[in-house]
């Protein structure tokens, strides 16, 4: 294992790479393909839930800042954070965190990582009104432990429902579906920070899974596993260009009944997951999974007849979402 | 005005009739959630959300073909309380059969599953019970885990039984 110095150094030089990362998805593929590889960091915390349920909050913020770090090859978060958001969102656009509320308390996305975002995006400089933190509905809101608040001199924090789906259906692949109006008019740029899942149709449920809340009727996109529903979504512009970062939430998770909360399948990985590469974030994610399942007893998703493939679909040359190769995938633990 | 009488008569029994058709459809309908305190230390937390077959994606997105395949008619959840600190949830499957609802309950059991009794048949986990009776599947889980949560759950479980 690398010490703290050679992974901030090794980083580094993908950041270098990186700096101009705003170019699009274009340009940041064309960046995958300079260095050959796309970066995934898992960070983690053996000690992150202690003797209780929930995560300690200064080790989730620590745990945060390291993820970040290792990341951007910048130490300080401030630092980290600037890497990562472009100057012209920083200083006035709206950035966008997608939760993700769907299975109930137990297993959302924690309100303590959420902050810890927040907090860091502020001392960014993103100005507190410019953040929106954004699932379905209230009640998904309200699970994760956060408050719906509209006001927009604080971090606002409201659902679909307040903000409503465009009139106008845009094709994903076979069906026509309505994009939340969060995602087409309100964010300049979307952090997606889902939780990690096992999922009874897709088989897993991380990044890409995740903007099925973005959209009006996500049941139209579960046909065949998922597949090629979850790569189709992403290929939509709104969503491929402006869902440029996950940082996924990985602290507690479900490695089998899920997407609902199945507390005798509970499991705590203790981690946060970053990376710009959705498909790369995702392959990783459910490397981790599938570890926990035979760990477990339980056969491989792909043994249980449930291979999350979407992820080799969104790969595919016609998608071209991100990287599928785990030799293509430099996975970074810390 | 003999007639007339006939005819106040009929529209009467008419009346009555229509009141008792009315009544048997309020109790298709009926509660099956446990009102607060109904279990001894169990608050009912929530007002009970109900989603036809057509609307369960709006609950359980993701989870709700396994329902829908196997039958279900429509579900109902509602939020407790225990002792004002552990927090659970109820949910209420109505299947079209009870062949749904034991296809449901043999998928989610597993085999350190320990059986209870209840209902036609029931399984429990130490945050979770889950139990069937006739075209009802009733899911309670618990978000934490304690050391009287286990005893707690099924107390609960056998309220929702008596009603179901």
């Amino acid at each position: 294992m690398k010490n703290r110095r050679q992974f901030l150094k090794t980083a580094a030089t993908g950041a270098a790479i990186l700096s101009s990362r705003r170019a699009g998805l274009a340009g940041m593929l064309a960046q995958h393909a300079e260095i050959g590889k796309s970066r995934v960091v898992v960070a983690r915390d053996a000690a992150l839930h202690g003797t209780g349920s929930q995560p300690d909050e200064k080790r989730v913020l620590d745990l945060l800042d390291r993820a970040m770090a290792a990341y951007t090859g910048r130490e300080k978060p401030v630092e980290a954070w600037r890497r990562m958001v472009p100057p012209d969102i920083l200083k006035d656009k709206v950035i966008g965190l997608k939760v993700n509320g769907l299975g109930g308390r137990g297993i959302s996305t924690h309100a303590v990582l959420v902050l810890g975002i927040c907090e860091r995006l502020q001392q960014a400089g993103v100005a507190a009104g410019n953040i929106v933190v954004w699932e379905r509905d209230a009640r998904s809101l309200e699970v994760c432990g956060l408050t719906v608040n509209t006001d927009s001199k604080r971090v606002r924090c409201f659902g679909n429902d307040v903000a409503g789906y465009e009139d106008e259906q845009v094709q994903c692949g076979p069906v026509r579906i309505r994009l939340a109006k969060i995602l087409t008019r309100e964010c300049a740029m979307v952090i997606n920070l889902p939780i990690l899942k096992d999922h009874d149709q897709a088989g897993m449920t991380f990044s890409m899974k995740n903007m099925y809340g973005a959209v009006d009727r996500p049941y139209l996109l579960h046909p065949n596993n998922c597949n090629p529903g979850v790569a189709d979504l992403n290929c939509i512009r709104a969503i491929r260009e402006k869902v440029t970062l996950t940082i996924g939430d990985a602290m507690s998770s479900v490695y089998q009944g899920g997407p609902m909360f199945r507390p005798e399948y509970l499991w705590y990985p203790n981690a946060i997951i970053v990376g710009e590469d959705r498909v790369a974030v995702d392959r990783t994610a459910w490397q981790m999974l599938d570890g926990e399942r035979v760990k477990s007893g339980l056969p491989t998703l792909e043994a249980a007849g449930r291979t999350p493939r979407y992820i080799e679909t969104a790969a595919d040359a016609t998608h071209k979402l991100g990287v599928n190769d785990p030799q293509r995938i430099r996975l970074i633990e810390v | 005005m003999l007639r007339t009488g006939r005819w106040m008569l009929a529209l009467a029994v008419l009346a009555i009739a229509g009141a008792a058709v009315c009544t048997g459809c309020r109790k298709t309908k009926v509660d099956v959630f446990p009102a607060s305190g109904a279990v001894a230390g169990w608050e009912k937390t929530s007002d009970t959300r109900t989603f036809a077959a057509k609307d369960l994606w709006q609950y359980i997105d993701g989870d709700a073909e396994q329902y829908i395949s196997a039958g279900v008619v429509s579900t109902a959840t509602s939020d407790y309380k225990y002792q004002g600190q552990l927090e659970a949830v109820v949910d209420v499957y109505t299947m079209g059969d009870s062949a749904g609802a034991i296809k449901i309950l043999e998928k989610g059991q597993t085999k350190d599953a320990k059986s209870v009794q209840l209902g036609d048949a029931g399984i429990a986990y130490a945050q979770s019970v889950t139990f069937r009776k006739g075209p009802y599947l009733v899911r309670i889980v618990a978000y934490e885990s304690t050391s009287d949560g286990p005893q707690a759950l099924v107390a609960l479980a056998h309220g929702v039984e008596a009603k179901l």
